[in-house]
């Protein structure tokens, strides 16, 4: 694998959507109403068809997924945050999908190499956007319960936001736009959800580019060790 | 239902009349050939208490079974080998969930709740499958369970297609074409590993020798010894029974795992020329009765984490139902959980409607 921009990109983009299609892919069976099963599984697997497809571009799908260590993975740290309660996996979706969105609404409007993935797949991500949404009005503006469930989870995971806007090399894009736009639909979000933007630092003094540079939180590892596991048990095997 | 019993939809809905009224034998009679005829019983018609009950119970048992059956292969969704295998088992849970979905609703037009039904597999006072009962150990047991599970399930199933109650009926056309899918996905999946390594090869050979014989059970206890079987098939719920469907699934079976490369742990498997079938070994149904009693190995478990999503889950439904009241405007009473709380592509319009509402109003 040389590392081009080309590839720096396709992996950064690759390793997002392939961790949390991961994490979402934790929720089968857990879920809190049946139409959540398919909806949560829904999602990743539109996440992994894209993980596949960028990775992909970069080398053999599964080399790159089961056989690279933690601090070859370049995804955002945002995504490999556990699920927590529901609150915590609507609120990583919320601040991802919107972020996915606009980045590959801008993607699809270019013409880098990226655009037609990124045309096919923003129409997957917008009903991953508006999912997200949905579930925040309904948690934020529903009961006592959930709007503190869900106030609690949009600050836990505030300061994993900024690391998104960090430029990825490959990837022409306005990514001060793209980080205005964000912060206004997010705040728009929660505001008709009857919550705030929370306050605290949204790039802490260790976490900007972290994710993108290989530097990851300690859940990631053993999120890695249970992926890998299998895979790396029989070496060489065609499954 | 069509002409023989159309006389019966007349007026009000006919499960409204009292049982036992005067009416009945003529409801009775006009049942009784409809079923004769092959025509379908839908929701609004006239039918025996008795065949109301006994369908409620099935279709409930078969929806929970698809719900709880999720869980054995949720299991090596994290652990999948690779990301196409990992794709096809996220869909598959996926397509699961849907089909809980499906009968939850066919059962509902027998006048009963999935709430309700939720809560009677939540305190055990309904069953699901006993074959969800065994552990999945091995990533082979994810083939297994396609190959030899799915397959079991479709050879009951696909006579269901021709259930006489319509909306069992149609759901079962519908569920039957994608455990198909599923099941030639299992085999897939084991072939691949038959023909690998030593080591993948000896994991599939242990997955069907630990998957075999509870497959076998999944058709239920044997003729003499099966309740409810006569009544169904009577009704035409069932077409074939236990032992029918048993035999018709070994005979397929064997040339099966034959062409994968693996055997089948009975040492009295043989043809039998006369008969035209396979024969084979004697069933363990003290085992069968230990796990339907709630002694299998996994029983506590499967209950235990349905339990806990349902509970943990509670305070997500609440929400979802006190913003649907608090922004039902248009929708009205309809907007319940159940129908508020959907995320599914197909539902998204409603749910985008409320939000909106919601952004006027703010």
């Amino acid at each position: 694998m040389t590392a081009t921009v080309a590839t720096t990109a396709a992996l950064a983009l690759g390793d997002d959507a392939l961790v949390l299609s991961h994490r979402l892919g934790e929720w089968a069976g857990h879920a809190p109403v049946l139409e959540e099963e398919v909806a949560l599984a829904n999602i990743a697997l539109d996440l992994l068809g894209q993980a596949r497809v960028l990775l992909s571009m970069v080398g053999d799908e599964d080399e790159l997924a089961y056989l690279r260590e933690e601090r070859a993975f370049t995804n955002l740290q945002l995504v490999e945050q556990p699920n927590g309660d529901f609150a915590h996996t609507i609120a990583r979706q919320l601040y991802f999908s919107t972020y996915q969105h606009l980045l590959y609404a801008a993607l699809a409007g270019g013409e880098g190499e990226f655009a037609p993935l990124a045309a096919k797949a923003v129409n997957e991500v917008a009903y991953h956007r508006d999912h997200a949404e949905q579930w925040t009005l309904r948690l934020g503006d529903g009961t006592d319960v959930g709007h503190e469930r869900m106030r609690r989870a949009c600050e836990a995971l505030w300061r994993f936001t900024g690391e998104m806007f960090q430029p990825v090399a490959g990837l022409d894009v306005d990514w001060a736009g793209l980080e205005a736009a964000w912060l206004e639909s997010v705040g728009d979000v929660l505001e008709r959800a009857t919550l705030t933007l929370p306050e605290g630092p949204r790039v802490t003094a260790w976490s900007a580019g972290a994710g993108r540079q290989g530097v990851h939180t300690e859940p990631f590892g053993r999120m890695l060790a249970e992926m890998q596991h299998l895979h790396r048990s029989h070496p060489g095997a065609s499954w | 239902m069509a002409t023989a019993a159309a006389h019966l939809t007349t007026g009000t809905p006919a499960h409204d009349a009292p049982d036992g009224a005067e009416g009945t034998d003529g409801n009775q009679r006009a049942f009784d050939a409809a079923v004769a005829a092959d025509e379908r019983i839908e929701p609004r018609d006239w039918m025996p208490d008795a065949y109301r009950a006994t369908l409620v119970r099935q279709i409930a048992q078969h929806a929970h079974s698809e719900i709880i059956g999720m869980q054995p292969e949720a299991n090596w969704i994290t652990r999948a080998p690779s990301l196409r295998r990992k794709a096809i088992l996220m869909a598959k849970v996926q397509d699961e969930a849907g089909h809980g979905l499906y009968l939850y609703s066919a059962a509902e037009t027998l006048g009963t709740s999935r709430e309700e039904l939720l809560d009677k597999l939540h305190t055990g006072r309904q069953k699901y499958s006993s074959i969800f009962n065994y552990p999945t150990l091995t990533w082979a047991d994810v083939g297994a369970i396609g190959w030899l599970v799915d397959g079991a399930a479709i050879t009951n199933q696909v006579p269901l297609c021709r259930c006489s109650y319509g909306p069992y009926a149609r759901a079962m056309v519908r569920i039957c074409k994608e455990e198909s899918f599923h099941q030639r996905q299992g085999y897939e999946l084991l072939l691949a590993l038959s023909r690998g390594t030593p080591e993948q090869h000896a994991m599939a050979q242990d997955a069907v020798n630990r998957w075999w014989w509870p497959s076998l059970m999944m058709f239920g206890p044997p003729d003499d010894a099966s309740q409810h079987s006569a009544q169904s098939m009577a009704w035409k719920i069932k077409r074939h029974s236990n032992d029918e469907l048993r035999q018709r699934f070994v005979d397929i079976c064997v040339p099966q795992a034959e062409s994968l490369g693996l055997t089948l742990p009975d040492p009295d498997l043989k043809w039998n020329e006369e008969r035209g079938h396979h024969d084979f070994g004697a069933i363990d149904w003290t085992e069968f009765q230990a796990v339907l009693k709630g002694n299998g190995p996994c029983n506590e478990q499967r209950l235990t984490q349905r339990r806990r999503a349902h509970d943990e889950g509670a305070w997500v439904r609440e929400a979802a139902a006190a913003h649907a009241a608090k922004h039902s405007g248009r929708t009205g009473a309809t907007d319940s959980a159940g129908t508020g709380a959907t995320g599914t592509a197909g539902t998204t319009d409603t749910a985008d409607a409320a939000g909106r509402t919601g952004a006027k109003q703010a």
